[in-house]
């Protein structure tokens, strides 16, 4: 397990040098999007239509933040769970995305795209949603203002905690993690 | 007869939605901290240590625990003897949540139609009801906030009578195994065996809020809830899903009697940002 601090936007150096169980901290721009933002995305791009922000080398986080109170950023902000954007995100990896941040595990199609087109996926600690609200500096909506929380915001992050649960390479601490302390 | 204001079961259910939604309780505080302290994994440790932190900050900030505050679900015991007065009881009870999840900074997460629709809300109501007319000239509440990570990883099952404390231990294992990563471990896990399908249902969400270190009064199934336990401690998912000792905080089991053909078992997650508060008028 090695520790990283990172810029974003990831450079392809810093994907393929990521390895399922390393910490990661993050400063700089990440997307974010969850359920209905991701339909409408691939709505648009079914219909061959252009994305309103280019996903090129972006990260994306997702997440639904809680409301921000006076002088907050943004509420409280911890991963939503990742398989549901599934059937959607080896279109976004194929256009270039390269960094997806949420929790729990991915499909096989996934996974298969994540190595094709070289992509990470990090999990942030779901439920630790106040202290992560704390590395976000600052949100501004991107598009779908009209889908309120679920909006694709831009964030600005510093020190942004996360774990590497799937690299470039077919590593899964999903799989190596437990493995290790299975006792059946 | 004890005359009640509607708007001071608004009032108390604002409260205790408040202050369940920023103040986790000391149960399972003390349970994550203790684990955190067991934890052989050492990235393990360290997301229990962060979810020490994120407790921390979320009581001194007064802001969420998680940003999934959940659909409110309450358990409402109406003593006999009280009287409402001033406008509808479960329309005031709906208010309080309103008030709850406006005024702090809550995330609305209720869709108007589960299949079709699916229009927000934006006030998270309406909140789920489960109400019991009991003696006296009280009204008792539990409340909880329950995120859809876990509750989506929840699952009932109509054993036979033949599957036994193995079928039920197993079914309990099972669901946590699958389960996984997606309910944020160290996961609460509620259990109802017997009634019908609903009451199991009921009484596994009940058992979500049942102190941690508190034990079925029947020796029996306070082995039951020992032993799943462990053994779902055994699996290795860990905090977070990712490797460790520390999936599970607590297997709490109740019953109820039921028919002879059957033996429904309900087995409802909660995860680790388990919220839940009870009060009284
Ligand atoms: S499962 Fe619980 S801790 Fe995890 S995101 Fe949902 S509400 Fe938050």
């Amino acid at each position: 397990m090695q520790e990283y601090h990172l810029h974003l936007p990831l450079t392809k150096e810093d994907v393929q040098a990521l390895r399922a169980g390393d910490m990661v901290y993050l400063t700089g721009p990440m997307l974010t999007g969850r359920d209905a933002a991701h339909k409408r995305l691939i709505q648009l791009l079914n219909e061959g239509k252009e994305l309103p922000m280019d996903v090129r080398g972006q990260a994306i986080y997702y997440v639904g933040p809680a409301p921000a109170s006076p002088g907050h950023a943004v509420g409280s902000a911890g991963p939503t769970t990742s398989y549901r954007m599934d059937a959607y995100t080896p279109q976004l990896l194929k256009l270039g995305l390269n960094c997806m941040i949420g929790k729990g595990r991915r499909s096989d199609a996934v996974r298969q795209a994540m190595r094709d087109y070289g992509a990470v996926y990090l999990g942030a600690v779901g439920g630790a949603a106040a202290l992560i609200a704390r590395s976000i500096k600052s949100a501004e909506v991107l598009a779908y203002e009209d889908l309120g929380t679920e909006a694709i915001h831009r964030f600005t992050v510093e020190n942004f905690p996360a774990i590497v649960l799937m690299d470039a390479h077919g590593g899964n601490l999903y799989e190596s993690g437990p493995e290790q302390y299975r006792k059946e | 007869m004890r005359e009640i204001p509607v708007s001071q079961i608004t009032k108390k259910v604002k409260e205790l939605f408040l202050t369940s939604a920023y103040e986790i309780g000391p149960d399972v505080e003390a349970a994550v901290r203790s684990a955190s302290e067991s934890e052989p994994s050492p990235i393990g440790k360290s997301v229990l240590c962060q979810l020490c932190e994120n407790y921390r900050i979320a009581r001194d900030e007064r802001v969420a625990i998680c940003q999934d505050t959940g659909m409110a679900v309450l358990f409402i015991d109406v003593g006999q003897d009280v009287h409402f007065t001033g406008g509808d009881f479960e329309e005031a009870v709906h208010e309080g949540v309103r008030q709850a999840y406006r005024e702090g900074y809550l995330r609305k997460s209720v869709v108007n139609d589960p299949l079709f629709d699916r229009k927000n809300t934006g006030d998270n109501t309406p909140a789920v009801l489960h109400l019991r007319i009991v003696p006296g000239e009280k009204v008792h509440f539990l409340v909880t906030a329950k995120g859809f990570g876990s509750e989506n990883m929840s699952a009932v099952k109509m054993c036979v009578p033949a599957d036994g404390e193995e079928g039920v231990r197993n079914f309990i294992i099972d669901t946590a195994r699958k389960a996984g990563p997606n309910p944020c471990p160290p996961m609460i896990i509620g259990v109802g065996i017997g009634g019908t399908l609903e009451q199991a249902a009921l009484i596994a969400k009940r058992m979500t809020a049942r102190a941690i270190g508190s034990h079925n009064p029947d020796p029996r199934y306070a082995k039951l809830e020992a032993d799943a336990l462990a053994a779902i401690n055994r699996l290795g998912i860990g905090p977070a899903g990712i490797g460790g000792e520390t999936t599970a905080l607590a297997v709490n089991i109740d019953f109820a009697p039921t028919h002879i053909a059957g033996m429904p078992v309900a087995v409802n997650i909660c995860c680790h940002a388990a919220r839940h508060a009870e009060g009284e008028v």
